[in-house]
């Protein structure tokens, strides 16, 4: 009977010695967007991070919106997220502080080169009435991430409502890179940060069969920032790592490791931490 | 059908230098699929005796709830665990959510009435006369536990077997509780997942050809041992 307790205390013990080291202390927890994550730009900042600090930097690559609600919820120490509106609301509740700029990029709308509803070169809210007129696919995020909070915003520039319930407008439901392979499935339209898409042109070896059809207009700009989970809210929260990494990824180095982050010699994003 | 052969040529130079993402995951995932399947069999096993040997009111009610529980979707126990392990949640002051203690919480929930029903059904499939036999012989009631438990090994090892094939693949928990964080609670079938959305496929045919040969060398070893205690 006695080996028998002995095996038990050894499967106990193994037990828990599997789960045992996974308790790190001093890593920090980060939630941020999908793209920052699908175009390989953490995966490449993380050692730097790391290397310069001492600090171990983990992260959940969900959209703005699940991110925003992670920091509510007190489950991450520090936010990098992309829709300016919902974080300086975030902020002004009181769930966050220090929001700081740290780079952008732009959105493009983008889709089959041959373009079935013809808006090559149109003004951003033409196209969506174009695509709405011709009833064509378009694939949305459809998961409240920044991109997602953008569309949004866009069908209401052009006057319409977001068409949920259309047969042609499909709702996704998950990260950048794969709504931007659905679309590529279906032969549809979608609206992406084009850091993510040079990613995409850049794992199909420059063969995409997508063409960007409308860009650079103001309305398409996309604005990354970093906020810090208030402490006073959520005391559990590592705030003294959350501001180390807000202060590092503004800082002049970072700042130029983001700007040397290039896929097919283009730059991802572009940082503007300095920028009043 | 290129990128498919594509897929696999690349696959195979990933398992063969040994990519380092690729074998954290592989890592993580043994690690989370063990732990859970041990601590499901220390509560299980002792729980499906007594549904399978003692009589009590409300048995047969209890059996066909644990049944049911053998039905349990993942996603459900993901969504169950995330809400208790949040910092707002009841478990919050741990803080566990993206651990992997977490998923392996997540998965004992799932593997523990595979366990149960599993090493009920077997105790319930042995000799009727064992127990008169073991209470003759002035047995107590731990002594008839373990005796009985031995005599229903092969099912109880069949039982682990299955709860190992099921914890180890699923996605769900580990996805929604477990984050999909890569180097720490990124495993086989959440990488996979990823992967596949990226629109990468060898690093998820690699993935997936690793999971196929756990499942083989597990299933290997337990008729390897089956046909050595019978011998």
């Amino acid at each position: 009977m006695r080996k028998n307790r002995f095996i038990i205390a050894a499967v106990m013990i193994l037990g828990l010695a599997l789960c045992g080291p996974a308790v790190a202390g001093e890593a920090l927890m980060m939630a941020t967007t999908t793209s920052t994550d699908n175009t390989g730009l953490l995966d490449y900042l993380a050692p730097e991070f790391t290397r310069d600090t001492g600090i171990p930097l983990k992260w959940v690559a969900v959209g703005t919106g699940k991110a925003l609600k992670l920091g509510q919820n007190c489950d991450v120490d520090v936010l990098m997220v992309h829709a300016p509106e919902a974080e300086k609301k975030f902020v002004a509740d009181g769930y966050g502080v220090n929001r700081r700029r740290v780079m952008y990029n732009d959105f493009v709308l983008i889709g089959p080169k041959a373009d079935p509803a013809r808006i090559k070169g149109l003004d951003v809210r033409q196209a969506f009435h174009k695509i709405a007129e011709k009833k064509a696919f378009f694939i949305s995020r459809g998961d409240n991430s920044g991109t997602n909070k953008k569309e949004i915003k866009l069908w209401k520039l052009a006057g319409m409502t977001p068409p949920e319930k259309q047969s042609w407008y499909v709702q996704s439901g998950q990260g950048m890179l794969s709504t931007i392979n659905i679309a590529a499935e279906r032969g549809g339209y979608t609206l992406t940060d084009r850091g993510t898409y040079i990613k995409y042109e850049a794992s199909r070896k420059g063969k995409s069969p997508f063409a960007i059809l409308v860009q650079g207009s103001p309305e398409l700009f996309n604005q990354y920032g970093v906020i810090v989970i208030n402490k006073q809210r959520c005391p559990k929260v590592r705030d003294d790592l959350a501001r180390r990494f807000s202060d590092w990824i503004t800082s002049t180095r970072a700042q130029k490791l983001i700007a040397d982050f290039k896929l097919l010699g283009k730059p991802l994003f572009t940082p503007n931490a300095g920028a009043r | 059908m290129d990128f498919l052969l594509d897929g696999f040529v690349q696959a195979f130079t990933l398992l063969w230098r040994q990519d380092p993402a690729v074998f954290s995951a592989i890592g993580t995932t043994v690690r989370v699929s063990t732990a859970s399947v041990l601590l499901s069999l220390l509560l299980g096993i002792p729980a499906g005796f007594v549904l399978g040997y003692a009589e009590f009111p409300g048995k047969r009610s209890l059996r066909t709830l644990v049944d049911t529980l053998l039905s349990l979707p993942t996603v459900f126990i993901g969504l169950l665990v995330y809400a208790f392990v949040s910092r707002r949640g009841p478990l919050g002051e741990l803080g566990l959510l993206f651990t992997l203690p977490a998923i392996v919480i997540g998965q004992t929930i799932l593997a523990l009435p595979v366990i149960t029903a599993l090493t009920a059904a077997a105790v319930e499939a042995l000799d009727r006369r064992l127990r008169p036999t073991l209470t003759a012989l002035g047995a107590d009631g731990r002594q008839i536990l373990l005796t009985t438990v031995r005599e229903a090994h092969f099912g109880i090892l069949t039982a682990a077997v299955t709860a190992y094939g099921r914890v180890m693949t699923e996605v769900g928990i580990s996805m929604m509780v477990g984050g999909n964080i890569k180097w720490h609670t990124r495993t086989i079938t959440t990488a996979i997942a990823l992967e596949t959305g990226k629109g990468e496929f060898a690093t998820g045919i690699a993935l997936g050809l690793v999971l196929l040969a756990i499942a083989l060398g597990v299933n290997f070893s337990l008729s390897l041992l089956k046909r050595r205690w019978q011998a």
